[in-house]
């Protein structure tokens, strides 16, 4: 099982971090993805090598802060759970968690980079919104 | 007009796989040739034994610790430094024609440049520079990139689709369905990540990267310096060179490797010498890193899988012997050949049978650092040729193509020119050679800082998942030239031992801090 987490700190209150991180259609103005899609309980993104993945969302939690989704209806992916959790830092800020558990692992680390790389645009967006 | 510089790269090539390092299987008369009018390496190593970190070294001067790209899988920054932007700066034109992977391959989010520039047919990809002016990624206006084989964003793979659908599938399927390296064989033994290819030779990626520096020399003004980094993806593996060409050196024909140790226990009781990861890789328990099939146990390896798989390479390093020849014809019928510098190297070895092994990791060995290296400096230049003895690493690069092009050493450069004789090495500061490994994968966690110099290799294995800091290897290159007894606790040599030691860490550069994240397997 391939498991990666990556983590940023957002000189922002959790709320605020939440409303757009929460808000899962939006997920392309912060992470490296083409577009979003939601339907219900199901979610389709699109990336910008025009690859789509169908998405199941297990966890939409406004109190907690915290999606989950899985990947499904990919032969190629056996094992997958991404969750985000904006966490409140006790000092007015948040911390957002992006985490991937997933089979093949090396996919793991392929959607762990693009996480990186979409909290570090997430921080940018919010703190100079 | 000033003196123009080809850089030839191969792609996990060993030294002893060319006829002027004293190879007997393969004919390289192009590249002997090289080496008769230039200057031979003979102890030459890498700064990292694997692909990225390698890669990076050559284009930035810089140790692993400084340029970040401590495994597979980390990306180079992308406003690292470059040779190429300095010689472009300088008036050169610059292209990079094969194989770049200073950026992951695996990146369906197409994060990384070189494969935006490559699934869009791009020449380049602009970026604004620390001078606040465009410039082109990593100072290579032109590139044409390919990797092995015809999948992935790349240009050749483009090429190949559009050329012969079918064709991709005619090479070794490099990764299996979990995207781990496929542990599967092929060939005549059941080699792993053999195959006989039906690829025709004038579509296999060794003749399109030449012919693609050939097309982009052709285009240039006579009067233009250049710099081209021709890179060819072979002799890596997968072993799936076109099935016309493997007449050429027939498996049963050919000896075994002087490294394969034929005597399993003979074998194993020079594996149980090292540090504890070498056995327990050939045993299968413990894979560290991505380069090597997860799924493959080393001890399974036969004789005749050792010899089909060494053919196989000897038939591609022909392959690619034959393609420079090309370049360089081209190149002498536009009227420049006294006037260019011709450096041939590779990122790094291959163990290719050694030991019982295969592929690479974190084996500190000749097989994997000992690298063939040739400066055939233009005849304008009248440089002497020579031999060199004095350890160099590839590190060197950067600054030996700033002082063709007339340039300072850069400052972000670690290391001075290559010496042009053994008679200059220690004043240019060439007594030592410096190399270093990490990985981390989901938890396995590896790591190894090694020094060559005065005839001596010595290891320092990290503490990790299987070392706890006190093992480490140690060998005497003159008396053991395959690194077969390890001294490293030998009593009689601990003083040696540690003077090689606080050489080694008081010459590696303070490693630069946060590490770079890891965003891919490779």
């Amino acid at each position: 099982m391939g498991s990666v987490r990556r983590h940023v700190h957002i000189d922002r209150d959790p709320d605020t971090v939440w409303k757009l991180v929460g808000d899962l259609a939006r997920q392309h103005e912060w992470f490296p993805l083409a577009s979003c899609r939601v339907e219900g309980k199901k979610r389709w993104i699109t990336l910008p090598s025009g690859i789509t993945f169908e998405e199941d969302i297990i966890t939409h939690d406004h109190s907690l802060r915290r999606f989950q989704y899985r990947m499904v209806g990919n032969p190629g992916i056996t094992t997958h759970l991404g969750t985000c959790d904006v966490l409140d830092d006790g000092r007015g800020g948040s911390v957002v968690v992006y985490s991937t558990d997933m089979e093949p692992e090396a996919l793991a680390l392929v959607i762990g980079g693009a996480a990186g790389e979409g909290l570090t645009k997430l921080k940018q967006i919010l703190e100079h919104a | 007009m000033g003196r123009k510089i080809l850089f030839i790269t191969t792609d996990q090539q060993r030294y002893d796989a060319l006829g002027c390092n004293g190879g007997d299987v393969a004919r390289t008369p192009v590249i002997d040739s090289l080496a008769r009018n230039g200057i031979v390496y003979d102890r030459a190593h890498p700064q990292n034994v694997v692909c990225m970190p390698s890669r990076s070294t050559m284009l930035t001067g810089q140790h692993v610790s400084t340029h970040g790209v401590w495994m597979n899988g980390v990306p180079l920054a992308a406003d690292a430094p470059s040779v190429a932007s300095d010689l472009r700066r300088a008036g050169y034109r610059t292209a990079l024609i094969g194989k770049a992977h200073f950026e992951p391959f695996i990146d369906p989010f197409l994060r990384f440049a070189e494969n935006r520039i490559g699934s869009a047919g791009l020449e380049t990809e602009m970026t604004i520079g620390a001078d606040g002016l465009p410039t082109p990624h990593r100072g290579f206006e032109h590139f044409a990139l390919a990797t092995h084989g015809g999948l992935g964003p790349f240009h050749y793979a483009r090429w190949l689709r559009e050329k012969n659908p079918a064709a991709a599938a005619m090479f070794f399927q490099v990764l299996d369905q979990q995207l781990q390296v496929n542990a599967g064989g092929g060939g005549d033994t059941n080699a792993p990540q053999v195959k006989h290819n039906e690829i025709p030779r004038e579509m296999y990626h060794t003749e399109w990267v030449a012919d693609q520096t050939i097309a982009w020399l052709s285009s240039l003004p006579a009067d233009a310096d250049w710099f081209c980094w021709m890179s060819f993806p072979d002799p890596h593996h997968p072993w799936d060179p076109p099935k016309s060409e493997l007449g050429r050196v027939n498996w049963r024909d050919i000896d075994l490797p002087p490294g394969y140790i034929e005597d399993a226990e003979e074998r194993e009781r020079v594996l149980d010498d090292k540090p504890r990861h070498w056995r327990l890789w050939y045993d299968g328990t413990f894979v560290s890193n991505y380069e090597a099939p997860a799924k493959w146990v080393p001890k399974t390896l036969t004789a005749d899988n050792v010899r089909e798989i060494n053919a196989m390479a000897h038939i591609e390093n022909e392959l690619i012997d034959e393609a420079i020849g090309r370049v360089l014809s081209s190149i002498d019928a536009r009227g420049w050949g006294n006037d260019v510098d011709v450096l041939y190297t590779t990122d790094h070895g291959e163990l290719q049978g050694d030991y019982g092994l295969m592929f690479k990791g974190p084996y500190h060995v000749d097989s994997l650092m000992r690298l063939p290296l040739i400066w055939r400096p233009a005849a304008s230049a009248h440089v002497a040729p020579s031999r060199v003895a004095a350890p160099v690493g590839l590190v060197s690069l950067a600054s030996t193509f700033a002082s063709i092009a007339g340039l300072q050493q850069p400052d972000y450069a670690e290391a001075a020119r290559l010496p042009h004789a053994d008679g200059e090495a220690a004043a240019l500061g060439h007594e030592r050679v410096l190399t270093e490994w990490d990985s981390v994968l989901f938890g396995k966690i590896v790591g190894a800082r090694t020094i060559c110099r005065d005839g001596w290799v010595c290891t320092a294995m990290l503490p990790g998942t299987v070392h706890d800091g006190t093992e480490g290897e140690l060998y005497d290159l003159a008396n053991d030239p395959l690194q077969r007894v390890n001294l490293w606790s030998d009593s009689r040599h601990t003083a040696h031992r540690d003077a090689l030691l606080d050489d080694m860490w008081s010459s590696l550069p303070t490693r630069v801090l946060p590490l770079r994240p890891c965003d891919a397997p490779v």
